[in-house]
């Protein structure tokens, strides 16, 4: 393996590991605490690094994914004295570790591979030096050995408690009555996110490993309403932009990491906007139609009330019923090519059709029963949710 | 004979940050009860029956479920909590969540199923929400979210259903397709519990009642206790009167 499928490698299977949490960090609406997990693992890091005198030692793993747990332990203590918001409590927490991590660094490590810079931005294009030596035979860098196994765990996990994770996520009190402890799945979760962030930390570094948590799983969040699709798909994003984002590097000549995120940040946007149903387009063109077709009712409505040749002519109706937003024309167009009304000498009249739809949109409004309009949701926004 | 006692709390106190929610709490429910908890707001009671269900700790007092420990007893009781605990944008299906119900009792690890799938159809029928299985659960309406919630607690099969406002937030239509389905438990020698917000349909819905308001009033059949006496001393005013005017 030559360095270059090396660094990719190492960055698709970093994405890989940081989506899968990412995932129910989003779903649990605790993005913010994997920022803090990515800072305050630092003095962690630092403090592993003294004992052990190695990057690549999973004692420093260890130490770190604790300082991440702690962090989580302390943002909570703070925020149960009901005197700040979990917000607050979160920049409270973790720029106090991150400035002891490094104060640490700075006191002692001057000396050593370990710089603030390193640790913020990562160092994707020396990862392939460190390499991992058994009996003089080489086996490949360290760092891909490493979240590899984190990857593989980080999977049998997820396929263990996959059933607990989801029910822990969206309804907590079923949960716990159901005696699948919370606190335990929050925990693990955590513990999780920490340990993956820590492996991650090296090739990304903490700033960007927050985006490679979260931006994912935002963007599959958009694209499908099954969690399991949207694990799938955060997966694949991940690892799409960490592949796209290293030749992107390579064509700018400049950072992995930060060419990682630039994909993964334009991803986001691109389906931000063009994403089937949930995308801002899809929205908006939604709400225009919605609009039309309540412009439509109205007008079906008004056909329904009024009989005499006075009240239907088109001149009328586009005085009477004063639509601002929706041109009474386009309303029209709408009507007639839903056969919903017949024009004759500027007159216009509802067909059987038209006559059946108001009928039973009346009923429906009276009623409020979602039954009686089950067949009309398919070809009219207005009556879905 | 003496009827079972399905569920009995005994001398419980809960407080948040000190402060008394619940103050020695004695009750206890017969067996086969259809049964409103009624109080004012900040009286306690979906804090009871979070205490009762394990998931908010009390500081005093004991609760037994057919005379042992809830712990040992999961599988007796059904929840359904209210509708608004949970994010209903949550990536999932109407079937999905029912299928939540079985969760209990498949324990740690152990994956739903073929037969799991089909117990969870079964209640999505009965609550007559059978076409929307595969729809998303933020495209349902509020009163067909609290279908689900009510199908995911009949999958559990219980012998005793915990239910925090079914009625929150429904339509006229979906309120009465939920009391038939609770009348029918308790038909079926089910215990049913239900925190309730309208004194009106007391006497229509439920046939026994517990008044709360961080003590314990009173509990006992509708016929019997549903009164001014009771009311007065739950909420406070003389509520006949109050309404009246």
């Amino acid at each position: 393996m030559n360095a270059m499928v090396e660094i990719q490698l190492i960055a698709a299977v970093t994405a890989a590991a940081c989506a899968i949490p990412g995932v129910f960090l989003v779903l649990r609406k605790m993005a913010l605490i994997s920022d803090a997990i990515s800072h305050s693992i630092l003095p962690g890091i630092v403090i592993g690094f003294f004992i052990t005198h190695d990057l690549a030692s999973p004692w420093l793993i260890i130490f770190a994914a604790f300082s991440g747990i702690i962090t989580v332990i302390l943002v909570e203590m703070i925020q149960k004295t009901g005197l700040v918001k979990e917000d607050t409590a979160i920049g409270l927490v973790f720029p106090a570790l991150f400035s002891i991590g490094v104060i640490l660094i700075a006191k002692n490590a001057n000396d050593v591979h370990l710089d603030v810079d390193a640790v913020l931005l990562g160092d994707l294009a020396f990862a392939p030096f460190d390499r991992l030596l058994i009996d003089g035979a080489d086996y490949g860098p360290k760092g891909l050995w490493m979240i590899s196994v984190i990857l593989v765990i980080t999977l049998l996990l997820l396929f263990a408690f996959y059933k607990e994770l989801k029910i822990s996520t969206f309804d907590i009190g079923l949960s716990s009555a159901l005696g699948f402890s919370p606190v335990i799945m929050h925990y693990g979760l955590m513990s999780v996110a920490s340990v993956t962030t820590v492996a991650a930390f090296d090739a990304v570094g903490a700033i960007l490993v927050v985006a490679l948590m979260i931006a994912p799983a935002a963007t599959a969040y958009l694209l499908t309403t099954d969690l399991r699709k949207m694990l799938v798909l955060s997966v694949i994003i991940g690892v799409g932009s960490a592949i796209g984002g290293y030749w992107l590097a390579r064509w700018l000549d400049a950072s992995i990491s930060g060419s990682i995120t630039t994909v993964l940040g334009l991803l986001f946007l691109m389906i931000y906007l063009f994403a089937p149903s949930k995308g801002l387009i899809a929205v908006l063109l939604r709400q225009n139609r919605q609009r039309k077709e309540v412009s439509l009712l109205t007008f079906l409505l008004h056909l329904n009330n009024h009989d005499s040749i006075e009240e239907r002519r088109v001149t009328h109706l586009q005085e009477h019923i004063n639509w601002r937003k929706v041109r009474a024309n386009s309303v029209l167009k709408l009507a007639k090519k839903n056969n919903m009304v017949t024009i004759e000498n500027q007159v216009v009249s509802l067909t059987q059709k038209g006559l059946t739809f108001t009928e039973k949109a009346l009923d429906y409004i009276i009623t409020n029963e979602d039954e009686q309009i089950e067949d009309m949701k398919d070809d009219f926004f207005l009556f879905r949710g | 004979m003496e009827p079972n006692i399905a569920v009995a709390v005994d001398d419980l106190t809960v407080a948040y940050n000190y402060k008394p929610v619940l103050w020695d709490i004695d009750l206890s429910i017969p067996e086969g009860v259809l049964m409103a908890i009624v109080g004012p707001n900040g009286a306690g009671k979906s804090t009871l029956i979070k205490a009762i269900l394990g998931i908010i700790d009390p500081i005093a007092g004991s609760v037994a479920i057919y005379g042992k420990p809830y712990k040992k007893q999961r599988d007796k009781v059904a929840y359904v909590p209210q509708k608004g605990s949970v994010d209903w944008d949550f990536p999932t299906t109407a079937l999905d969540v029912v299928m939540m119900g079985t969760y209990g009792a498949l324990g740690w690890i152990k994956r739903p199923g073929a037969s799991q799938k089909k117990q969870a159809l079964e209640a999505l029928e009965k609550v007559g929400m059978l076409a929307f299985k595969n729809r998303q659960i933020s495209q349902l309406s509020g009163g067909q979210q609290q279908r689900v919630f009510l199908a995911r607690a009949l999958v559990q099969n219980a012998a005793i259903y915990f239910m925090d406002e079914p009625f929150q937030g429904v339509d006229a239509t979906t309120e009465i397709a939920i009391i038939n389905i609770l009348k029918e438990l308790r038909k079926a020698g089910k215990t049913v519990i239900v925190v309730h917000h309208d004194l009106q349909t007391v006497p229509e819905y439920f046939d026994w009642v517990t008044f709360l308001n961080v003590k314990h009033i009173a509990t006992g059949p509708v016929k019997d206790i549903f009164n001014d006496d009771n009311l007065t001393k739950t909420y406070g005013i003389n509520y006949k009167v109050a309404v009246q005017q």
